[in-house]
């Protein structure tokens, strides 16, 4: 018997929002094409920097060179640390880059991540040796704690032993002007 | 397909190249492969690994990785619950490292508070018009 009164619904839909689902799967596509030709950026960078070195102590990689720590970088000049191994081929690449930075009079502290002595004797007979000391970080403790995802990495340090700059990746020769440019900066 | 790969990695740059490089080295930390003797602590250690993600394959938790930095990471990992560390100060000291993408679990910062509160207020909605349904039909 109840009466029904008219339902005050059409007038609180308009006609506009018809079109709504097809506006929001365009809507839709777009994000997921800008998502396909600009994908993220997925490189893990280190959010040390700005901080102070990590405390560490790395015996030494080699008989006739002595080990790294952390102490050593904060002697009051700018240091490059160089995450390498002999396994990397990307380290490779790099290493006329970085034996031009070490003719320069830039020390290079190497950290050699899980490798075995003559492996590292093998690679720089090879490439050249531009290292002013090389800590054997055999179980990747040391890379972890400095915030590093992968090899090679290069870290700016200033004189205070404080992280300028993470280089992720291999330097490039055009990197370099870069790299002097932040070690200037450093040094500052 | 096995000549393609590297053509194809190389393909990628180099920061991805590295990981597949890298898989030829085995990882040498002590506890990479090995579990902890205790089995309650290796369980707690495990809840964690799986929980964090690997660095270089990222799609992997670390459990699951053969990088050898996932190896390094599983081995921190058992050292320190081994040592009695709380898996939760683990997780914050490699954040601390790496940022919030290092840890499937989400955290609650001042960025992602949202993800946790739009669930709550959309099932309050949710149970306010249903009460409003419920009430006119009774009514009736």
């Amino acid at each position: 018997m109840s009466e029904r009164r008219p339902a005050p619904k059409p007038a609180r839909a308009p006609v506009w929002a018809i079109w709504l689902p097809l506006v929001l799967f365009l809507a839709f596509v777009v994000v997921v094409v800008i998502g396909l030709y600009r994908p993220a950026d997925r490189t893990v960078a280190s959010t040390l920097i700005g901080k102070p070195m990590p405390a560490f102590a790395l015996p030494a990689a080699l008989p006739e060179r002595p080990g790294l720590k952390s102490a050593d970088l904060a002697a009051g000049k700018p240091h490059l640390v160089n995450i390498f191994a002999s396994w990397c081929i990307p380290c490779r690449v790099e290493a006329p880059q970085l034996g031009a930075l070490a003719k320069a009079g830039i020390p290079i502290a190497g950290i050699s991540v899980r490798d075995s002595e003559e492996a590292l004797t093998g690679f720089l007979k090879e490439n050249g040796d531009p290292y002013w000391r090389i800590g054997a970080d055999d179980d990747g403790k040391v890379q972890l704690a400095l915030g590093s995802s992968g090899v090679p990495e290069t870290y700016v340090i200033d004189g205070r032993g404080v992280i300028r700059y993470q280089h992720i990746g291999e330097i490039r020769p055009d990197d370099v002007a870069m790299i002097l440019q932040k070690l200037q900066e450093a040094s500052r | 397909m096995k000549r393609l790969l590297p053509a194809f990695l190389l393909m990628l740059g180099p920061c991805t190249a590295t990981p597949a490089l890298a898989q030829q080295e085995k990882s040498t930390a002590a506890f990479a492969y090995r579990q902890l003797d205790d089995a309650a602590k290796e369980q707690e250690a495990r809840a964690l690994m799986e929980t964090l993600r690997c660095l270089q394959c990222q799609g992997q938790s670390i459990a699951d990785s053969d990088a050898p930095i996932a190896g390094s990471m599983r081995s921190l990992v058992r050292e320190r619950i081994a040592a009695g560390e709380k898996p939760e100060a683990i997780r914050a000291w490699l954040i601390e490292r790496y940022g919030d993408y290092v840890s499937y679990a989400p955290q609650f910062t001042r960025l992602t508070w949202p993800l946790f509160a739009i669930p709550l207020v959309l099932v309050g909605l949710a149970a306010l018009l249903l009460r409003g349904r419920f009430r006119r039909g009774g009514g009736r």
